[in-house]
């Protein structure tokens, strides 16, 4: 077991694509850690080069304290889990398992003894004799999770290890993962494409894009203080809704109708490279049926009308859908996390808000109703550096505070 | 429904038998020439009337066809060594790294597995003579390589690319060297892939004529096709025919061992299991 440290890790690959730029990481002993992002952010790259599998082009890893750039990755002592499983074909289950345990050259005795062991935290006993072929996918991801935690390394580094798997089992392996990771104590670096993995999964969740880390910090913080627009647009789901904002005589024009700034956000933006176009973003949840909320919670938000399209009731809340007048927000980031999403619920004329109303609500679709919206919860950010400027030492503080 | 398949498969079945009929008839026409006495040679009945080891023991008697034997078995063995060897490593290059001049390399070897082999045989007459190599087994052995080399590494290279790359990166992770990732992971799955090989480059070998004859000129390096073709039998005027067929039925059985051997390591699917998507 260790600590894994990134001092300015970066990776630039033969053809001169940099995959990797300046990446700061500190790793603590027995932490979970996700890496996350849209593809081809370099997320596996990093963890390769953690691995051992790429060469840092510049910049430092440290694990446990000693220097490791050069080292191969057989001596680094860590175990990777694939996308692939990359199980070995020609092998069983019971070989798979040894394998590593057979080139560190233990005797037999102890290997059988350790095999049994990962195989029976892992419930494979029975399937021991098997070939990698007959086994269904989510025995062979136990599999490869089995090769990785029998000769106890000094982390595992895991690339989307559950995103072949069917919804169901995918929900299941999460908590396989999550159990076994706390019983083990053993860094891990867990790369995913998968929101719920990320926010449930890890104690501390890596956001990347084209290459740099965005943010690093726990699930929940980096869903209320986002540092900026990409982060607040990637964590979520449904995610943030955003909307372009003009400051006009100190209060910002919207389409939802005017929003109020405290002092804080007025001196910020009337600093001379201060931008006058905004955007405002706002969380689904962050909105309420203006009939269910009281005198007193209403004065901290307000109060807007629009056209209901769709409601969708989950039961314990719905998720209603406002059509909006006006332009939607633009920014690179934005454009970006649409690419991802695979860009079409960000299609259409005018914009669309998403809502999650109490339940109680009784909204319908195709009227007209008034919503509240909390200005405490709402985050203001700068169209063209994507920075949220609603941000003090790091919270986010909404658009009231003085 | 059912109906429907059962025709098809009779179809099928029926066209099978006409191409295993039509490929079978000349050898077993061969073996039945083979086991008739000279006197019954040319009785034109399928099934010889009287049955006879003669020609088969005649054969082992000459010195000559037993040496060609020795040169043939000798010389195809040690090629297709040689060009599995060195084919599974220029294709395992070939289908795993990125080096300058690849496409170039597979372009001349393919080149050269086109080449017409008449137009370099008088050149290579003339070279090995002068070079010492005339009638010798290294003689047959170096232009054989030559024109299997291609053949092997587009095979192997082929099975090659289908190994996923994720093994070998998995078995470094689990502590493997370079070395022994190729060795425990890698080249136990590309197995039927170089006994694929292996096989076709001694098939090549086993039988080649064109070279054989040009480039041999006495029993010490002359293999068993250009033997046959010197055959005459005990006299001037005996018919060699009958020897003729006994040898040529001696020779199919190597490449029938040959082959039974290593089609049972020849699994398709070895990797299924390996990798998902
Ligand atoms: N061998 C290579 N040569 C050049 N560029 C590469 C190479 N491998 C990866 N890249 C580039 O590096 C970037 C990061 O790739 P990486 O595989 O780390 O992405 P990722 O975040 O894991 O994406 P995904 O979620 O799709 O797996 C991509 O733009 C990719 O095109
Ligand atoms: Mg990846």
């Amino acid at each position: 077991m260790a600590d894994i440290v990134l001092d300015k890790v970066s990776k630039k690959f033969p053809d001169g694509t940099i995959a990797v730029r300046d990446v700061d990481l500190e790793i603590a002993d027995g932490e979970f850690v996700i890496l996350v992002g849209p593809s081809g952010c370099g997320k596996s790259t990093t963890l390769n080069m953690i691995a051992g599998l790429e060469d840092i082009s510049s910049g430092e890893l440290r694990i446990g304290g000693e220097r490791v750039n050069d080292k191969a990755p057989r001596d680094r002592d860590i175990a990777m889990v694939f996308q692939s499983y990359a199980l070995y074909p020609n092998m069983t289950v019971r070989e798979n398992m040894a394998f590593p345990l057979r080139l560190a050259k233990l005797d037999q005795a102890t290997i059988e003894q350790k095999v049994e062991e990962a195989a029976k935290v892992l419930e494979l006993t029975p399937l021991l004799d098997r070939k990698p072929a007959n086994l269904s996918g989510g025995q062979r991801q136990r599999v490869a999770m089995g090769r990785a935690i029998v000769r106890k390394p000094k982390a595992f580094l895991m690339d989307e290890p559950l995103s072949n798997l069917d919804a169901k089992l995918r929900v299941q392996m999460r908590t396989v993962v999550s159990r076994l990771q706390k019983r083990l104590g053993t860094t891990t670096v867990y790369v995913t494409h998968d929101q719920t993995e990320a926010m449930t999964l890890g104690d501390r969740v890596v956001i990347m894009r084209g290459g740099a880390v965005q943010q690093v910090g726990p699930p929940q913080e980096l869903y209320d203080h986002p540092h900026n627009l990409f982060v607040a647009g990637f964590i979520g789901s449904p995610s943030m809704n955003f909307l372009p904002a003009t400051l006009e005589e100190g209060r910002l024009r919207t389409a939802l109708g005017d929003v109020p700034i405290g002092d804080r956000i007025r001196r910020e933006l009337s600093r001379a490279d201060a931008p006058r176009e905004l955007i405002l973003g706002i969380r689904p949840e962050h909105f309420e049926d203006a009939e269910l909320v009281d005198e007193e919670t209403r004065r901290r938000g307000i109060v807007f009308e629009a056209p209901v399209d769709i409601v969708e009731s989950m039961g314990s809340d719905k998720y209603v859908y406002l059509t909006v007048e006006g332009e939607r927000a633009t920014a690179a980031e934005l454009k970006e996390l649409a690419a991802d999403a695979g860009a079409a619920d960000f299609t259409g004329v005018g914009s669309h808000l998403v809502t999650r109303l109490s339940a109680e609500s009784t909204v319908t679709e195709g009227e007209n109703r008034r919503v509240w919206f909390n200005l405490e919860k709402i985050h203001l950010f700068n169209p063209a550096d994507g920075r949220n400027l609603t941000l003090r030492e790091g919270r986010a503080a909404g658009a009231l505070a003085d | 429904m059912a109906d429907t398949t059962t025709r098809a498969k009779l179809q099928w079945g029926l066209l099978n038998a006409v191409v295993v009929v039509f490929a079978l008839i000349p050898v077993l026409w061969i073996m039945s020439l083979s086991f008739k006495t000279p006197a019954t040679l040319t009785d034109g009945k399928f099934i010889p009337r009287e049955w006879t080891l003669e020609n088969y023991r005649n054969i082992f008697d000459t010195d000559q066809f037993v040496r060609a034997l020795v040169n043939s078995i000798g010389i195809a063995l040690i090629a297709t060594a040689i060009a599995v060897v060195l084919g599974t490593m220029a294709a395992y290059a070939i289908a795993r790294l990125d080096f300058p001049g690849k496409r170039l390399l597979v372009g001349v070897a393919l080149l050269i597995a086109m080449f017409p082999q008449v137009s370099l045989v008088s050149p290579l007459f003339e070279i090995e003579r002068q070079l010492g190599l005339f009638d010798t087994w290294p003689g047959l052995i170096l232009p054989y390589i030559t024109f299997a080399l291609p053949l092997a590494i587009y095979t192997l290279s082929a099975f090659f690319k289908q190994v996923p790359w994720d093994l070998e990166k998995a078995a470094k992770m689990d502590g493997a060297t370079q070395g022994q990732a190729f060795r425990r992971v890698i080249a136990p799955l590309a197995a039927p892939g170089v006994f694929t090989t292996a096989i076709l480059v001694f098939i090549f070998c086993w039988n080649d004529f064109l070279f054989a004859i040009s480039l041999t000129s006495t029993e010490r390096s002359r293999t068993v096709p250009v033997a046959l073709s010197f055959f005459t039998g005990e006299s001037q005027f005996e018919d060699p025919t009958g020897a003729i067929c006994a040898a040529a039925v001696v020779i199919t059985v190597p490449i029938i061992l040959f082959v039974l051997f290593f089609q049972r390591r020849i699994v398709s699917g070895l990797t299924s299991g390996a990798v998902k998507g």
